[in-house]
């Protein structure tokens, strides 16, 4: 369980993460999200105690994790994969975490196994790849077999097979009752693995919310339909609540009304129907809407910035 | 690659705090679990030992006698430990590489997630550090003395002359407190070019811009600097305008504290 109230940090007069208040539960995946430069990653270091907050306070498990006389096996997290010796093995690197908290060397092992790193584990960091420095990253957050995993842009430089099985590891420590926290500024990746958010924009809080409710909240749904009787039909489920729009000859996209309802009316009425589909908007146009106006780095097309 | 299932949370096994002999264990491992540290090591018992073997085979010989220019060795034991200077140098690296290599790598953050009250990482890194550094140059001026003594033959010092294992010792305190000096500087500058040069600065140019912009009547502050200090304790002869060997251990001592008291206080104040 990670506990944070009023959390506030300021740089100068630049204020990276502002009065934000969350709980993050043990048993399900909850995804971090927020543009570049929201203040995920300074939220998170403040958790572990790495960062002073300006303001407030943040606990694990109810303690601050500096108070925790075995922090290891508390809280494990990834917050920067290149948070390694280069000179040292991943082996080394791994030995030298656990001694800390008197883990013993089969343990060191087992996580080199279980991010699959055992033919490079003797090997110098500096040599690593992106994502073999992601999977040592994991391994160190693993080693106290915590109660919290955090975890921070835990896919980047993953090749696909890499991000699929992150995806499973984060399930598996949830279903055992774990905490996992994990940031991302991509929605569509949050959508497939976690079952809470919290979004954040320029360090503000802009949703605590399950996944479901943030697609309900964010994404208007509507329903496609096609019939070659479509003046008798848009007739039939227009009314007050439902918008319907005509799209091309003889498709409307209906919103308010749902498509089993379109249905029924339709067949009720003897029309026939070609096509009813429930449209989504992507997740990620969900976000992008949400948190248009917090973005910190705006990307301008060449034309409009003249 | 692999997909390994874990255990479920409530059958993990027992576990055991973070105190002050495990972080020194850690401590160990990161000191030896590195090449350059290694490197550096050896890098500085060879000229510990070399270059005392080379200003004792040309002691007393008639020839010009070795060492750094202006600082000529005048006594046989001066003659064998005259590789101090340049072994510091390597020790003082080594200091610095130890402490700021975790803030240039990124480590810092792993180890202090590990170790969150902070301050037992510091304690651990100058145990390890004094302990290694200390034995490794207590060992190498021995052994430079006692071969070096060899080679000068009859003019030379024996074990048992006063002085001399007052010289040995305080040359391995005076190494090892350099490196120390090294290693709080870089936990202050969180920078290896900076620690480096700061430290090299204060070691070797301080004492000679200090001698030419003191005014005369200043001129007895000089002998409190960090490397004038450290001479009043390695010396066998006390020369005019010098501190005595315990006054100036003393002093030394107090710079080294200094230095690391800032250090804990940045260590437990800043963001890493």
């Amino acid at each position: 369980m990670i506990e944070v109230h009023d959390l506030t940090k300021r740089y100068g007069d630049q204020t990276a993460v502002d009065g934000l208040t969350f709980t993050v539960k043990p048993g399900i995946v909850t995804g971090f999200l927020g543009p570049n430069g929201a203040g995920k990653s300074t939220t998170m270091r403040m958790i572990l105690g790495l960062d002073r907050p300006t303001a407030g306070t943040a606990t694990v498990n109810g303690r601050p994790y500096e108070d925790h006389p075995d922090p290891l096996h508390q809280a494990g997290a990834l917050l920067d994969a290149k948070a390694v010796h280069t000179g040292r093995s991943a082996y080394r690197h791994l030995h030298a975490l656990a001694a800390t908290t008197g883990i013993p060397k089969s343990r060191v092992d087992e996580v080199i196994d279980i991010v699959g790193l055992h033919q490079v584990a003797r090997k110098r960091v500096g040599g690593f790849s992106l994502g073999m420095g992601q999977r040592l990253g994991i391994a160190s957050a693993l080693l106290g077999d915590p109660d919290v995993v955090i975890l921070d842009e835990p896919t980047n430089g993953l090749d696909p097979e890499g991000v699929l099985w992150i995806r499973n590891l984060m399930r598996d420590l949830a279903s055992q009752g774990r905490t996992v926290f994990v940031s991302s500024h991509l929605m569509s990746e949050m959508a497939l693995t976690a079952e809470h958010l919290i979004v954040i924009g320029k360090g503000r809080m802009i949703a605590d919310t399950s996944v479901s409710g943030f697609i309900e909240t964010a994404a208007n749904e509507s329903v496609r339909v096609r019939s070659p009787h479509a003046n008798a039909l848009h007739d039939l489920i227009t009314g007050p609540g439902t918008t319907v729009l005509s799209v091309d000859r003889g498709l409307f996209e209906v919103t308010g009304m749902s498509a089993e309802d379109i249905g029924d009316r339709a067949a009720a009425a003897g029309i026939p129907i070609h096509e009813l589909t429930v449209v989504r908007p992507s997740l990620e146009e969900a976000f992008m809407e949400l948190t248009k106006d917090a973005v910190e780095y705006q990307s301008t097309l060449i034309g409009e910035a003249r | 690659m692999t997909t390994a299932t874990l255990e479920p949370v409530a059958t993990a096994r027992p576990r055991k705090r973070v105190d002050q002999a495990r972080v020194i264990r850690s401590e160990w491992i990161k000191f030896w679990s590195v090449r350059s540290t290694v490197i550096t090591l050896l890098v500085a018992v060879v000229l510990l030992i070399g270059f005392g073997l080379l200003a004792s085979s040309m002691f007393g010989d008639g020839s010009e006698p070795g060492g750094p220019p202006g600082n000529e060795p005048t006594d046989p034991i001066s003659a064998s430990l005259t590789g101090t200077n340049f072994a510091l140098l390597a020790f003082g690296t080594l200091g610095v590489l130890f402490m700021a290599g975790e803030y240039s790598t990124g480590m810092i953050r792993s180890s202090l997630a590990a170790v969150p009250k902070r301050l037992p990482m510091l304690w651990a890194k100058i145990a390890v550090f004094t302990v290694v550094v200390f034995t490794v140059a207590l060992a190498a001026s021995a052994i430079v003395f006692t071969a070096g003594q060899a080679i000068i033959g009859d003019g030379g010092a024996s074990w048992s002359d006063p002085g001399v294992t007052r010289a040995v010792v305080g040359t391995a305190g005076l190494l090892t407190g350099s490196g120390l000096l090294g290693l709080g500087l870089g936990a202050l500058l969180r920078s290896t070019p900076g620690a480096i040069t700061t430290l090299f600065g204060v070691m070797f140019l301080l004492a000679m811009v200090a001698a030419l912009l003191i005014p005369e009547s200043w001129s007895d502050a000089v002998q409190y600097l960090p490397s004038e200090a450290g001479n009043a304790f390695t010396a066998v002869t006390q020369a005019d305008g010098t501190l005595s060997p315990l006054a100036g251990l003393a002093v030394f001592g107090g710079y080294i504290a200094a230095t690391v008291g800032a250090a804990a206080w940045r260590i437990k104040r800043s963001d890493v």
